[in-house]
Order: C-alpha cells, then sequence, then structure tokens
C-alpha cells in the first residue's frame, strides 16, 4: 500500500467513467462474453475495497485529495471509513455479479453496448457519490447517479411508459439534488467545511445555529426524494420500467440506498435533535407500513419487490432516526442483507420472466421442478427476506428491536410498527419465493426452462453470501458492522453480535411474533390484496396522478406565458422595452428622490451659474438647430423614408456636438454609425415591405409619444443630476496617467478598448458576431417564408402583395429615374422581387443546386 | 442610384474608404480611430460597392463569406491574447516588437493584432447584414 493507495481511491471513482467511455467498443469486440469482462472492473474494485479493510480498521480513516479548483479552496477528495467502505463494497461486489446477469439477460439486444457504458458510468457515479470527501463533490455525483439512472430507467426508450418512468425519476431527484445542494451551500456557509470528514469532527455548532431548521429541511427532502420516503414514494415503483437488471441494482444497493447514505453521514452532525427524530421516525414508520401493504396490493412480482424496496427504506430511515446504537447497528446489517437478498430476488424475478415469459404472481406455479438451481436461489433470498436464523437478516432484525423495551409509549409504537412492517415485508418474501415455484404447474406464455449460467450465478452468490456473513458472524461485526456504525455514531462501539438463541430475552420472542404475523398475512394475502384493491379504487386518485396533473400544468403554464411574452408583435416588444426604460429611468429619479439635486433650495438665486453653459458660440447654435431640425422632421415627415433620413441629420447634428467637446473618437464613430443606419434601416423597409407611411391609430401615436418623451426627457434629468455630483476621476486618472508608459498608446479610448479592457471587447465582439448569426438567420428564414408564398391560396395573397410594387415602382420612377424605360432602382427591384410571382423561380434554382450533389 | 456617374466612381470610392479604413485601424493607437471604427468604414465601402453594382457582386468582390471574415476576427483576437502565454504571463497580457525595417522602428503589438480581430468582426457582421439586406430575391445568403 503505502503512498500510492491515495491516487487509487480516486481511481475508483473514476476508473467507472473510463471503462464506460470503453464499453460499447468492448462489448463489440468480446460480444458474447463481454458481461464477464465488463465485470471485471468493479470485480477489481471489490479486491482493491477489501484490501483497504485492514488500514480502515487500524486508522479509522483513508483519504486522498486531487487539487479540482485551487483558487477556491476546493479538492475534488475522497475519503473510506467504515460507512462508506460497507457501501462502497457492496456497490462493486453486486456491480460485479449484475454485469454478468446484465449481458445474459439481455443477450442479443441491439443496444447492449450502450446499456453496459450507462450501468458503468452509474456505477461509477455511485462509487464516488460514497467516497466524496467533499460535499460539493458528493453533490456532483449525487446528480451523476440521477442523470445515469434516468438513461437507465428510459433505456427503452421507444415504450412511453419506460419514457415516463425516467422523466419522473429525474424529475423528483433532482428536486432532492436541489435541496441537497442549498443544503451544502449553507453548510459551508455556517462552517466553513467543505469537507465530509472535518464535519464529523467539528460540525456539532449547527445544532445551536438559527438556520438549523432549513440545513435540516434540505438534507432530508434530499434524502426522501432519493431514497423514495412517503409521500415522494411513487416514482420507485414507475422506475420498474427499466430493464430487470437495472432494477435489481438501482433498487436494492444504489439509487435508493444514496439516500439512506446520506442520512447515514450526516448523522453525527445533524443529527440527535427532536426535529430529527421526529421526522425520520414519522416518515420512515408510515413509509414502511405503506411500502409493505403497498407490495401485498401487487400481482406483479417485480412491482412486489420495488413496493418492498419502499417499506424496507422506509425501515432504514426509521432505524437513522431513532440513532440508538443498536438501532445504527440494525441499520447496517439491515442495509447489507437487504442489499444481498433485494438484489438476489429481482434477479430471480427477471430469470423467471426471462425463462417463463411473465412475472404476474397468478401466472405462475410449480416452477420448482422446471428451474431448481433458480428455486434455490430464490430460497435463499427468500429465507433472509423472512429474517430465519442461517441468515444475517435474523441479525438485523434482532438488533432493532433489541433496545425498545423501554416503557414509554414512543419506544413500544416505534416496536410495533418495526414488527408489523417486518411481518408484512417477511410475508411477501414468502409469497415471491413459494407462489411461482410451489403447487400446482400453470402454462406460461413460454415454457419455462432454467436459465443459463449467467443468469444464475448473481441471486446464488448472494444468497450464499448472506449466509455466509451470518456464519462468519465474529468477522462480520468487527470489520464491517463496528467500524460503519463507528462512522455514523462518530463514537467508538463493539460489535457484540453473538450466535446465542437466548429464551430468556425478549428479543427472540418478538422475532417469533413477527414470524407468525408473516405466516397469518401470507396466509391471508388474498384477502388483504382485495381489501387494498377496494381502498384504491375508493380513493380515486394517486400520488402519481397528482404528478401528472402538476407536470401538465407545469408545461401549460410555460405554453401560457410563451404565448403571453412572446407574442411576435415587434410593436409591443418595443413599447416593452421603453416602458421598462422610462420606468428604469423614472423610479430612481422621482421615487428615491435623486431629482432633488437638480434644485437645491436654498441656492435658487444662483440659476445663473447654472446655465452658464448656454453662452455658446454661434457655430455651436447652428448645430444644436440643426440637431432640432432633424428632430422636428423626424416627427412631422410625410413618410417614413424622409423619417429614417431625418434621423440621420439629427444623429450627424449629434455627432458633431461630440466633436467640438471634445471626444473626437465617439463623434467618428457616430457619423459612421449614422450613414450605416440610415442605409440599413432604408433597406430594412424596402426589403421586409413596411408601408411607407405610418399607420398607426391616434391612440397608439399618443402611448408611444407619451413614452419617447417620458424616456428622452428622462435621460436629460439623469445626465443633469449625474452632473451635479462630482465625477470620481481616480480610474481616468490612472488611464492618463498610465497608457503612454504601459500600454505604449496616446489614444486612451482605444488603448482602453484593445488593452486594459480587452477581455471585456473580445466579449463583445463574440456577441456582436453571434447579433449577426441570428439576424442572418431570420433573413434566411424569411427568404423561406417567401419561397412557401405560392402554396397560400393566391386569393389571400395578391391584394395584399400586388399593389405595394406598382406604387413603389412609380414613385421610384417618378423621382428618381424619369429617363430609365423600366425602374430599376435598388428600392423597386426589391420590392418587385417580393412579389411571389417573381420570386419563386430564382429563388427555387439554388435550392436545387444545393440538393443536388 | 444606378446613375451611371455613381456607377463609375463607385469601385473609386470604394478603394479610397478601404484604405482609409486601414489607415483609420493602425493609427487607432495614438490617434482617433482603432478596428471598430475602421471595420464600420470597410463595411460601409462594401455597402457602397453593393448599392453601385449589386450585393453578388459585392459578395464576389469579397471572396470570403463575410461571416467567414467576423469568425476569423474573433478567432485572431482571442489567439493575440492567448500569445502571452508563452511568455508566462496570465491571457491577454500585451506583448510589444519594436522592428527595425528600413531605417525606421516599426512597433508591432499584440493590442495590434486584437485590433485588427476588431477590425474583421465589425466589418464582416456589418457587411454580412447589409449584403443580405441588399441582395435580391433568389440569391444565396
Amino acid at each position: 500500500m503505502g503512498p500510492n493507495i491515495d491516487a487509487s481511491i480516486a481511481l475508483v471513482a473514476v476508473a467507472p467513467f473510463i471503462a464506460a467511455a470503453l464499453a460499447p467498443l468492448l462489448h463489440r469486440f468480446t460480444k458474447p462474453l463481454s458481461g464477464w469482462v465488463l465485470a471485471l472492473v468493479p470485480a477489481a474494485i471489490f479486491v482493491f475495497l477489501v484490501s483497504l479493510i485492514k488500514p480502515v480498521l487500524a486508522t479509522g480513516m483513508i483519504s486522498a485529495r486531487i487539487g479540482w479548483v485551487p483558487a477556491y479552496g476546493l479538492d475534488l477528495s475522497f475519503f473510506v471509513d467504515g460507512l462508506s467502505l460497507t457501501f462502497a463494497l457492496t456497490i462493486s461486489g453486486i456491480g460485479t455479479l449484475i454485469f454478468i446477469y446484465s449481458v445474459a439477460y439481455l443477450a442479443g439486444h441491439p443496444h447492449l453496448g450502450r446499456f453496459l457504458a450507462f450501468l458503468m458510468a452509474f456505477m461509477g457515479a455511485m462509487l464516488g457519490l460514497v467516497l466524496a470527501d467533499n460535499m460539493l463533490g458528493l453533490f456532483m455525483f449525487w446528480e451523476l447517479t440521477a442523470v445515469t439512472s434516468f438513461l437507465l430507467i428510459g433505456f427503452d426508450a421507444v415504450r412511453v411508459v419506460a419514457r415516463r418512468g425516467a422523466i419522473q425519476t429525474l424529475v423528483i431527484t433532482n428536486i432532492g439534488g436541489m435541496a441537497l445542494l442549498m443544503g451544502v451551500l449553507l453548510v459551508h456557509h455556517l462552517t466553513g467545511i467543505w469537507a465530509l470528514s472535518d464535519l464529523g469532527v467539528h460540525g456539532h455548532a449547527l445544532h445551536e445555529n438559527g438556520l438549523y431548521g432549513l440545513v435540516l429541511a434540505c438534507f432530508i427532502i434530499a434524502a426522501f426524494t432519493k431514497s423514495a420516503q412517503f409521500p415522494l414514494h411513487f416514482w420507485l415503483p414507475n422506475a420498474m420500467e427499466a430493464p430487470t437488471p437495472v432494477s435489481a441494482f438501482l433498487h436494492s444497493t444504489t439509487m435508493v440506498q444514496a439516500g439512506v447514505y446520506l442520512l447515514a453521514r450526516a448523522a453525527p452532525w445533524l443529527g440527535h435533535t427532536a426535529a430529527w427524530t421526529t421526522i425520520l421516525i414519522c416518515f420512515g414508520g408510515v413509509t414502511l407500513l405503506w411500502g409493505a401493504l403497498g407490495s401485498l396490493r401487487q400481482t406483479d412480482l417485480k412491482q412486489m419487490l420495488a413496493q418492498s424496496t419502499i417499506a424496507s427504506l422506509g425501515l432504514l430511515v426509521l432505524l437513522i432516526g431513532l440513532g440508538t446504537e443498536t438501532a445504527i447497528a440494525g441499520t447496517v446489517i439491515y442495509f447489507v442483507a437487504h442489499a444481498l437478498y433485494k438484489a438476489g430476488l429481482f434477479m430471480v424475478v427477471g430469470t423467471i420472466d426471462h425463462e417463463a415469459g411473465t412475472r404476474d404472481i397468478t401466472a405462475l406455479g410449480g416452477l420448482s421442478g422446471k428451474m431448481p438451481v433458480t428455486f434455490a436461489a430464490a430460497v435463499l433470498a427468500g429465507l433472509s427476506m423472512f429474517g430465519l436464523p442461517p441468515t444475517i437478516a435474523f441479525f438485523a432484525k434482532e438488533e432493532m428491536y433489541l433496545d425498545l423495551f423501554a416503557p414509554h409509549w414512543q419506544d413500544l409504537s416505534v416496536l410495533a410498527v418495526l414488527i408489523a412492517g417486518n411481518a408484512l415485508l417477511a410475508a411477501v418474501g414468502a409469497l415471491v419465493v413459494i407462489k411461482p415455484f410451489i403447487g400446482a404447474a400453470t402454462s406460461t406464455p413460454k415454457s419455462a426452462h432454467e436459465g443459463s449460467l449467467g443468469l444464475l450465478a448473481g441471486p446464488v452468490v448472494l444468497g450464499f453470501a448472506s449466509i455466509a456473513a451470518a456464519l462468519s458472524l465474529g468477522w462480520f461485526g468487527h470489520t464491517v458492522l463496528a467500524p460503519a456504525a463507528n462512522a455514523i455514531l462518530n463514537e467508538p462501539i463493539e460489535s457484540h453480535l453473538r450466535w446465542a438463541i437466548d429464551l430468556g430475552q425478549p428479543v427472540i420472542w418478538l422475532s417469533l411474533a413477527t414470524w407468525v404475523l408473516a405466516v397469518l398475512a401470507y396466509r391471508n394475502a388474498a384477502t388483504i390484496h382485495t381489501m387494498l384493491r377496494r381502498l384504491d379504487t375508493a380513493l380515486g386518485w394517486t400520488a402519481d396522478t397528482v404528478f401528472d396533473a402538476a407536470m401538465f400544468g407545469l408545461i401549460r403554464f410555460a405554453g401560457d406565458m410563451t404565448r403571453a411574452l412572446h407574442h411576435g408583435r415587434l410593436e409591443l416588444y418595443l413599447v416593452t422595452v421603453f416602458l421598462m426604460l422610462a420606468l428604469a429611468l423614472v423610479v430612481p429619479l422621482f421615487g428615491l428622490g435623486a431629482i432633488d439635486a437638480l434644485w437645491p433650495s436654498e441656492q435658487l438665486g444662483d440659476w445663473s451659474a447654472k446655465l452658464a453653459w448656454l453662452q455658446l458660440l454661434p457655430h455651436e447654435w447652428g448645430v444644436i438647430a440643426l440637431a432640432l431640425a432633424g428632430l422636428g422632421a423626424i416627427v412631422a415627415a410625410p413618410n417614413r423614408l424622409y423619417s429614417i433620413l431625418a434621423l440621420g441629420v439629427q444623429g450627424t447634428a449629434v455627432a458633431l456636438i461630440f466633436l467640438m467637446f471634445g471626444a473626437p473618437d465617439l463623434a467618428f464613430t457616430q457619423f459612421i454609425v449614422e450613414i450605416l443606419s440610415v442605409v440599413i434601416l432604408a433597406l430594412v423597409m424596402t426589403r421586409l415591405n413596411l408601408d411607407k407611411r405610418d399607420h398607426r391609430p391616434f391612440e397608439d401615436l399618443a402611448r408611444d409619444g407619451t413614452l419617447a418623451l417620458v424616456c428622452g426627457v428622462g435621460v436629460s434629468l439623469l445626465l443633469m443630476v449625474v452632473l451635479t455630483g462630482t465625477l470620481d476621476t481616480r480610474l481616468s486618472d490612472f488611464f492618463i496617467a498610465t497608457s503612454v508608459p504601459i500600454a505604449h498608446g496616446h489614444n486612451i479610448v482605444n488603448v482602453i478598448l484593445v488593452d486594459y479592457r480587452g477581455f471585456d471587447t473580445l466579449g463583445e465582439i463574440s456577441v456582436l458576431m453571434a447579433a449577426g448569426i441570428a439576424i442572418m438567420v431570420l433573413l434566411r428564414n424569411r427568404r423561406k417564408a417567401i419561397l412557401a408564398a405560392p402554396f397560400v391560396p393566391p386569393t389571400l395573397v395578391v391584394p395584399k402583395v400586388k399593389p405595394k410594387p406598382d406604387k413603389s415602382a412609380k414613385s421610384a420612377s417618378a423621382s428618381k429615374n424619369k429617363a430609365a424605360p423600366k425602374p430599376k432602382s435598388a428600392v423597386g427591384k426589391a420590392v418587385v422581387a417580393t412579389s411571389p410571382e417573381a420570386a419563386v423561380e430564382p429563388a427555387r434554382a439554388p435550392r436545387r443546386k444545393r440538393a443536388a450533389p | 442610384m444606378n446613375t451611371v456617374i455613381f456607377r463609375t466612381i463607385a469601385p473609386i470610392i470604394v478603394a479610397i474608404m478601404l484604405v482609409f479604413s486601414v489607415y483609420v485601424c493602425l493609427r487607432g493607437h495614438n490617434e482617433p480611430g482603432g478596428g471598430f471604427i475602421g471595420g464600420l468604414i470597410a463595411a460601409l465601402a462594401i455597402v457602397v460597392l453593393g448599392i453601385s453594382s449589386s450585393a453578388a457582386e459585392a459578395r464576389r468582390a469579397l471572396h470570403f463569406d463575410p461571416l467567414s471574415i467576423a469568425g476569423a476576427g474573433v478567432l485572431l483576437a482571442g489567439l493575440s491574447g492567448l500569445l502571452s502565454i508563452f511568455n508566462g504571463n496570465p491571457f491577454m497580457t500585451s506583448i510589444w516588437l519594436y522592428l527595425n525595417i528600413g531605417g525606421s522602428i516599426v512597433p508591432f503589438s499584440t493590442p495590434m493584432v486584437f485590433d485588427i480581430g476588431v477590425y474583421f468582426v465589425v466589418f464582416g457582421t456589418i457587411a454580412s447584414i447589409t449584403l443580405a439586406l441588399e441582395s435580391e430575391n433568389g440569391e444565396e445568403l
């Protein structure tokens, strides 16, 4: 080991992404065996993580750091302690089996390579999540699991339900992701810490902080969305649209356990308060019962397992909420036990579906003879789910009951919920294992036979793992349970797991009670099923329908907003823009009292000083008169072309003012811009077929005129107010002093543009070019619209378009081109050509040319 | 606008304007002028050319698509900023070279290259818009 552990830990999180990028290619070359080949990646990670057990036991924690954004003190850091090691081992171990299973299950699927890439990336995200030390890294991997699970659940994208399930998962878990980001930033804001490993030591200050409630809410929303706690549980059953290997991975040990991991991770510095305990226990308890009952309501094996996963997640959340030593020990054991049996059962169900062609529990029976190995694997997993002694799950149940005998009603009610939940889950386990395999054989869509090695390896290995863990109980307690529980509790604890059944202890009697209840529930499963169905129809709506209503409402709202804001009428856009400008000018001036600077009450006699600027030279008066004349001409002009020209006159006068008052650069630019804008405006007017005259009704004119006046007066007043103050000249002094010595330029304006503020200019020219591209797109689209015009019924087009060329041709020839027999001015030509008949042929020819090669 | 006089004189005006635009662009560091105004003058020259003959003619005279010229300008401006990296300085730190060409000292600098980039962007963008507006309906844009 030694120093290179650091890099290797980072590699654990990074290697799967590299493998994901290569997976499709690898799959192509190693086709029938690609699952086994790719499984080497998680297997290698698993072996590496096993080698870390000893150092972690010795030191408590190993960490690794890669510089990420050093400027902000951010590192992409990873750490391994008991908790993350337990999760990472389960993820990589089960991941290995999932890869083998996937290729057998999806053999021959055209997009298998892509699927394997998604699965690998998902596993990387999940490993990164449980190993991340930096909270932002945690968030990043958290979101990566959401994205990759979206791809996996929606893998069968041709089906609507798969797409819907994927979108629903993404939406719900991303709400949690946003909450997590907010929580993480809040925690950093309050404590100044990014590293989770430091928070365990220094995070206790959070409890006293006034914002503790908000932080708690953020983390709980994040965990509850990801771990499907009631009432946000509904995405999980819909996510079952994913191929079964995905469900087996996502809903046993990875995706949904991320929320549990987050809660366990946050417990030392966020937990142990009344709010934490109450919320987790209440929601966990409700979720446990709701999920367990929901499971009995289903007849689809996969759905039954999905609902039971919700119940198990509720159980884990409840246990973390309890927070006692035994509860946390129960959490860790139950997490491992659940991961082993749930992944196994999902794979068994997938195998049944694969070989028998259905997974409806009512249509299956007597498969044990045809699929003996599958049956054996199912029994092993079922023993776990039932919580029977030779499996590790038995000890999970014992641990969770252990400390709840205090004569408080709270403890007793939690105990009752736990027993009821466990009993119902055990009944579900019995149903899933017994119903399809025992009893009279039924006819299935496919003639059932044993699955291939790839399909069987996973569930069998997991089933034996569960028993092996129980048989080596001392080792399990010492190397897995104690370090993980230690990390959650933040205090050293010792495992007290023993292989001794003491009939004097009440715990064993509680286990017996659970089994008796489970058997009762199993026997009356049909009755419970009908009752729940009836309740369902009576209720009429589910969280699912609420989600749909919310989503469609959102889409409709977005559509309405777009239509309201993006109505396509240029006139109203301009009114909006200038209205906002007027508000931005008027509100600070009058609302905030900035205008007061213009009439100082004591100095009213000093007006002559303020009017000193009126003493201008004659030629300066001339320029101002020119500007005013231009302004008058714009308003009074008989048609738009004159207005545009008058605008040019007025702008030129303004440019002259700039020139006279010491801004030659500005004046220079203004001259050219004036000329260009006259040319462009005239072109736009003729090209876009605008009316030559202004046809606005009086109300519109009044509205636009008022707006123009308010904006103009507002800008003038604003400038006058600015001039009453003293300008801060530090910046201009700096430029004047340094322009020649350090920037080698005498023209400060240009030096600022290309040197001091060169980066700004780079941004501006990029924007300028982007705007140019956008304008070109608009013009090209217009051209296409003209192309499409002949297909509009001619009666609609002709009366509108035809009069224009006549008029413009007449005016053009009359005013400028009397000698020419045909009007050939740019203006005349342009307008004539826009008439559809003339435009079609020449416009189409190049198109055809383009299509030919 | 299509008088013989205008059509005859236009190329001369255009040529003078283009040369002037380059002059304005290059002197910008010390006198009023610069890449922006130079680009505007050059664009105006192309507008004049387009009005006197046709947009297609102007396009042919330009040889390159005006938007490509603008793109090259952005690239040039960005690359001029990158040069300072070879000096170990941050992005856009200016570099000055004084070359002795034929007995007179001629300064070359990255801000100058940057300004030429600005010139191309302004020229290319404005020219492409005006030419598109001037062009006939059947033309490719």
